[in-house]
């Protein structure tokens, strides 16, 4: 089983966090903060993985993680996941992401946290693989982002503001606004992941 | 156009989206977060807007905030009708619903409408969903529809269902029974995002509990020579992995098909050698010895691999052969020291672990000096405290097996305190503790080195606060007390214990120090006075009569208590001094006797002797109120004695516990407790009589006290030397033996059998098991968690399925309408109460009556009907009726009515008498047919049942409308009340072993069909499941809907068929023999 899956950036921010056991926020903080020093802490060519001791309060419980560009994807998963295998859905999953958004950067991940999810859900649903095929899990999203274009150009239709939600539907549009609005952060560690243009690539890994 | 602008601008207000808000919170504008503004837009009557600031406030948990204040309004988004917005809903609710939800429990029937919703993306968005909150209830409520969804036509809606069921069993663990046949199916269904759903679910579910899931292993050894998706593999494999420990012939069956996956999968072979090896675990393994040897060489290829992730796995898999092949992997210790080396904390982790299981006598010491070097270089207080325990475990180890020299071990000990900032202090004072008292040949140098320990304790205890190292203090204190004959200087170890600085220690060291102080003062003083200095024993009463009142002083009340006690103890010694009486040896005899170490477990496991019933009171407690009490007894002893026993046990309960708390708390702060390696061993006895005996010469050439802080080299290179020096030895014993049985051939045969491996222990230690009680029980149950959540899965699941085993189906309300008052239970209990059983074929025979030719009812049907059996009351049957106008009228105001019997009685509803109708709440027009259904109470099974009734009804057409009759009978046949039950063969042995089964059997004559055939048709006739078949002759299995176990054995002739059947009823086994006479009979 998966217990949770974060993706956080070089400076611990999160960009996506999952837990598939209840937690209180605080709770899911401190282990979001605790993975970010014990991964931050690694060397950058050793293994993918890492024993976390009492992190879940279980001492069967590993990190499996991957490094892109700016962003960390951690999967802490018990014994019962392979560790190779793992690896291999971290790459899956990023690289769906790369497809859905084409070219996915850590933009891509903070405007359209929902989005990421609706993907995640694809692949993995409460803890357990779904679906390991990419194409799949590609063809469901847009399946499904389809069918919400459809409704939402729909309610436009009968006259209804409906600007509810970017998501899927206008996301592209805003998407040039959207980095100008960013602009250069006040607190230092934003505008660092924000690299010039569209920011590095997450697709490759590093 | 103004009005419309105006509109305009009040929607954007609300309409901050969520890359506005995000936005906004990068530019750290505070008013983006506020609640107040998500709050108002919650409030808002558009389901847009509320999705909105749903999404919103998914946005916000993910950074922290609790935002189970919305849970409401999520409930109202996850309601919408449209996809886009039930998609926000959902997801806000899988990232903050959790069981302690309350608003949960409304959710349940949406769910339940997205689960069925024609939308397959509704549903699944739903699925997703509930795989994250589910609950014990909705689990219960759910599982039912999650099962049907099993078999759904969409792939993609099969695959989330049978993942989702695992988390099902998880809340609720008495549907994994009844789902298990279908989830087997799905083993084998077409798609593969199905099949390999199932084997993720089946494998978490056998990590748990293998055995049950042996019976699969053709299927899965089907599947992974066929399967070509990775992910499926893996599992399979892994399954494997968990199964050839209970059959080791599967290993043997395995090897093939792995070779041939690794030669398919050549560029990833090292991935799958890993797997390979994990898989090959187990008894198969030694059956194989070229296998391990194989996989052991091949992993060291993995270790040696520059991918560090290969050699890490490498290193994980060597670990799990390790743990059942030891031996193959010690030849690789230079490999796995060199990993100590690594750069890479999870590798030198996962070395560590290794060592753990490769110590030997010969090698330990040799180890722990390369991890004691270790611990010096470490960087990083986790990796350093990870070592620690490393040393300390691979040490201790199965009773101190590999430790030949406790001198070594003590200053490996004393060594380790020298760690700053460790968390694991109270693990080495543990040991000094264990050691000192169970090694009785290591006291005097133990002794020693603690007081050493003692003198230098400001270098340890320099920063107590945060040190966790200032606890060996605590052992060192009580050895030092504790074993005080054993002391040289006692003077001076006494006033380093003396001094103001321990008063800054922790309470609890304290106590413990304030304690040992008087044993030292004690052996002191009786040394002084056996002297005959009598000045320097009154001196060192006055020194503690000085020092102590420190301790009086302080704030912690157990430190406190015992320095006054001790202090008024001593004043009280130094009056007798003055009056030159002799004191030491009563002051000595408070200390008198040693002290045993105690296993752990030793109370739980003292036998209750026989006729000793611990919940019986000894005294009869007094009555709770006085004014009882006051009554004269004698009449109403007996009275009030019923009055108060109920609360009898429950105060005891609590007495007990509260006891047993109190106890365990003693337990814990008592030093003379003490916890000890979880496996006591007997390795050497102690001999009585003969305890004090030093067993060995120690050589003079080992300088016992060590000037300073003391070094485990100098016994590394000590035992080195003795080592040699024994060979050698032993050399000259092995000459001189040969020279001798040259001589004399009969002596010394069984002398000196050790090999020249085994190395002779310095110390003849004395290793003191913990005491046990006599005549303990070994039992080894207290060792499982009552925790673990996934005990519950412990199911087993090759018993045939018991009627009481069914999912919850939501029942038709017009059903529910027709319950007895009785069988009405308050709604908690009713989910016990209401089981719903399928399948079982009811004949509703309808005497045809054309009346005026017009219309009938459907002649003769047979059809599917839901019995459902009510397991408290007598069995409740429905009987689905299908009404079918053939005429050309309408007809409406149907009431059915059946003479009831005495065994059978229809359900009516309140009020009612038995001679109204049910009324059909339906009208039928021209042509249609609707279902009803009608409950009805059975007391007895045993016979067949026929009952008389009749439909009333109006016609109506465009001449008006009449009343009209229609009279019919209702045939329960005794096959109506079996159910089709698997059953499995050794299941069917036992019960046929079991005795309790009456005989019956019949023959039938001229029967022509095939066997296969006249088994279908007893199986479809008579809801019989064939258990086991060989040639011609089978054997069959059902269940009654009340328990009774039906067993037929069927024997094809030549021309003829005979059953012979065992049954627990005698009647309904003559009765069913009867009927299926019958059946046969038309073949």
């Amino acid at each position: 089983m998966i217990n949770a899956i974060l993706v956080f950036n070089n400076h611990g921010k999160p960009r996506l966090v999952r837990f598939y056991r209840h937690l209180a926020e605080e709770a899911q903080q401190q282990i979001l903060r605790d993975t970010f020093h014990m991964v931050l802490r690694r060397d950058e060519h050793v293994c993918n993985f890492l024993e976390c001791g009492s992190l879940f309060g279980s001492p069967d419980c590993k990190l499996i993680y991957r490094h892109y560009a700016t962003l960390y994807f951690v999967f802490c998963v018990d014994s019962s996941e392979s560790e190779l295998g793992i690896l291999d859905l971290i790459q899956v999953f990023v690289e769906t992401l790369d497809k859905c958004f084409e070219n996915v950067c850590e933009l891509d991940l903070i405007f359209h946290m929902d989005k990421v999810h609706y993907i995640l859900q694809e692949v993995v649903i409460g803890g357990m693989v779904l679906e390991t095929n990419m194409n799949e899990i590609v063809a469901q999203a847009e399946a499904q982002s389809k069918l919400e274009k459809a409704e939402v150009s729909s309610s436009l239709e009968r006259g209804a503001q409906c600007r509810c939600r970017a998501g899927w539907a206008l996301g592209a549009v805003q998407e040039d606004s959207m980095l100008q609005a960013v602009g250069p952060g006040v607190n230092g560690a934003i505008p660092a992941c924000v690299s010039p243009g569209r920011g590095h690539r997450v697709g490759a890994p590093h | 156009m103004a009005l419309k602008m105006v509109k305009g601008s009040i929607d954007r207000m609300f309409d901050k989206n969520l890359q506005d808000l995000v936005r906004g919170i990068r530019n750290h504008k505070e008013d983006e977060v506020s609640d107040r503004r998500i709050k108002q837009e919650l409030k808002q009557d558009n389901i847009a807007v509320k999705a909105n600031a749903v999404c919103k406030l998914t946005y916000l948990q993910m950074l922290g905030y609790d935002i189970s204040w919305a849970a409401f309004n999520i409930i109202e988004v996850m309601s919408a009708s449209k996809f886009t917005f039930k998609r926000i809903g959902y997801l806000a609710a899988s990232q903050c619903f959790h069981e302690g939800t309350d608003v949960i429990m409304l959710t349940t029937n949406q769910i339940r409408k997205d689960l069925s919703s024609p939308n397959q993306y509704d549903t699944g968005v739903a699925l997703t969903g509930l795989s994250c909150f589910v609950t014990p209830d909705l689990a219960r409520d759910l599982a039912n529809d999650i099962m049907t969804l099993m078999s759904h036509t969409k792939p993609y809606i099969r695959k989330k269902a049978v993942l989702i069921m695992y988390k099902v069993f998880l809340k609720y663990p008495e549907s994994l029974r009844p789902a298990f046949p279908r989830l087997k199916e799905k083993l084998e269904d077409p798609d593969p995002g199905v099949q390999s759903a199932a084997v993720n679910v089946i494998c978490e579910l056998a990590r748990r509990n293998p055995k049950n899931y042996l019976s699969l292993a053709p299927l899965f050894f089907k599947l992974m020579t066929s399967s070509t998706n990775n992910w499926v593999l893996i599992k399979i494999i892994k399954l494997f992995g968990a199964l050839t420990p209970l059959e080791p012939r599967l290993g043997k069956k395995l090897i093939e098909p792995l070779t041939n996956l690794i030669h398919r999968y050549g560029g990833r072979c090292c991935f799958f050698h890993s797997r390979l090896v994990k898989c090959l675990l187990g008894g198969s393994l030694s059956l194989f010895p070229d296998a391990r040897c194989l996989c052991v060489q091949k992993l060291r290829i993995l270790i040696e691999d520059s991918d560090q992730n290969l050699k890490y796995l490498g290193l994980l898999a060597m670990s799990k052969i390790l743990k059942t092949h030891p031996k193959s992997v010690q030849s690789h210790k230079d490999l796995i020291l060199q990993c100590l080396d690594d750069k890479d904390e999870s590798i030198r982790l996962r070395a560590l672990d290794l060592l753990y299981g490769m110590v030997s006598k010969k090698n330990l010491m040799e180890i722990v000096k390369k991890l004691m070097i270790h611990v010096d270089k470490a960087e990083g207080t986790t990796y350093r405290d990870e070592l620690l325990t490393k040393i300390i475990d691979i040490c201790s180890q199965s009773n101190y097996q590999y430790i030949t020299n406790f001198e070594w071990y003590i200053s490996i000990l004393v060594e380790l305190t020298r760690l700053e900032g460790t968390r694991h202090g109270h693990l080495i004072a543990a040991q000094m503790l264990d050691v000192a008292i169970r090694v009785k040949a290591i006291r005097k140098f133990a002794v020693s080195q603690m007081a050493m320990l003692l003198d230098n304790a400001h270098l340890i205890a320099s920063n107590t606060q945060r040190n966790g190292i200032c606890e060996v203090l605590y052992a060192a204190a009580w050895i030092c007390g504790e074993f005080s004959e054993h002391l040289e200087e006692a003077n001076q170890t006494l006033e380093a214990m003396l001094r103001p600085k321990v008063t800054t220690l922790p309470g609890h060291i304290q106590a413990v120090y304030v304690q040992n102080m008087v044993k030292l003062y004690a052996s002191i003083l009786q040394q002084k006075e056996q002297a005959g200095e009598k000045e320097a024993a009154q001196e060192i009463t006055q020194l503690m009569i000085e020092r102590l009142p420190q301790f009086v002083q302080s704030a912690d009340l157990e430190v406190q208590e015992r320095a006054s006690c001790i202090l008024q103890l001593i004043k009280y010694i130094q009056k007798l001094q003055v009056k030159e009486v002799p004191v030491a040896e009563e002051v000595i005899a408070l200390f008198a006797g040693e002290l045993n170490p105690v296993a752990p477990k030793a109370q739980k496991k003292v036998p209750v002797p026989e006729g000793l019933d611990l919940d019986a009171w000894i005294n009869e407690p007094p009555s709770d109120s006085e004014s009882e009490d006051e009554k004269p007894k004698t009449i109403f002893h007996d009275e009030e004695q019923r009055h108060s026993k109920p609360r009898h046990p429950e105060m005891d309960e609590e007495e007990l516990a509260r006891r047993r708390e109190a106890r365990k708390q003693e337990q814990a702060n008592n030093p003379f407790y003490i916890k000890s390696s979880p496996s006591p061993q007997k390795r050497y006895q102690d001999t009585p009589g003969v305890e004090h005996i030093p067993v060995v010469q120690i050589d003079l050439s080992v300088p016992l006290k060590v000037p300073g802080m003391p070094m485990s080299d100098q016994y590394v290179k000590l035992e080195e030397e003795r080592r040699h020096k024994q060979k050698l030895e032993k050399d000259k014993k092995k000459k001189k033996q040969k020279k001798e049985k040259r001589g004399k051939h009969h002596r010394h045969n069984s002398l000196h059998t050790e090999s020249e491996e085994d190395i002779a222990p310095a110390h003849h230690v004395d290793i003191i098991t913990e005491e046990m009680p006599e005549n303990a029980l070994p039992s080894d149950e207290d060792d499982k968690d009552p925790n673990d959540p996934y005990k519950a899965l412990d199911i087993d699941l090759d018993k045939p399925l018991a009627d009481s085993e069914k999912l919850p189906v939501q029942r038709h309300r017009n059903a529910e309408a027709l319950k007895t008052p009785d069988s009405e239970a308050p709604p908690v209990e009713k989910k016990t109460l209401m089981v719903h059983i399928f399948c079982c074929v009811l004949c509703l025979l309808v005497r045809s009556q054309s009346y005026n030719g017009d219309f009938c009812l459907l002649s003769e049907f047979r059809r599917k009907t839901w019995i459902s059996g009510n397991l408290q009351n007598d069995s409740q049957v429905t009987v689905s009726v299908i009404f079918e106008n053939k005429s050309t009228s309408f007809l409406k105001s149907m009431e059915l009515n059946v003479l009831d019997s005495l065994n059978t009685k229809m359900l009516r509803p309140e009020g009612s008498s038995v001679h109204d109708g049910i009324p059909v709440p339906f009208q039928l027009p021209p042509g249609i047919s609707n279902e009803a259904q009608f409950v009805f109470t059975l007391q007895s099974i045993v016979m067949a049942q026929k009952l008389k009734g009749t439909l009333s009804f109006i016609v109506k057409n465009d001449e008006g409308s009449t009343h009209e009759k229609l009279d019919f009978k209702l045939h329960f046949s005794c096959a109506s009340y079996l159910i089709t039950t698997p059953c499995y063969s050794d299941a069917f042995a036992k019960l046929l072993e079991s005795g309790d089964l009456h005989m019956s059997s019949i023959k039938v004559d001229g029967i022509s069909i095939s066997f296969q055939h006249l088994l279908a048709k007893i199986c479809f006739h008579h809801h019989f499941s064939v258990v086991e078949r060989v040639d011609s002759c089978a054997s069959m299995y059902s269940r009654s809907i009340q328990g009774h176990h039906v067993c037929l054995l069927v024997k094809k002739g030549e021309n003829s068929v005979s059953i012979d059947g065992k049954c627990s009823d005698p009647t309904l086994l003559s009765n069913l023999l009867d009927e299926m006479k019958e059946t046969l009979s038309k073949c």
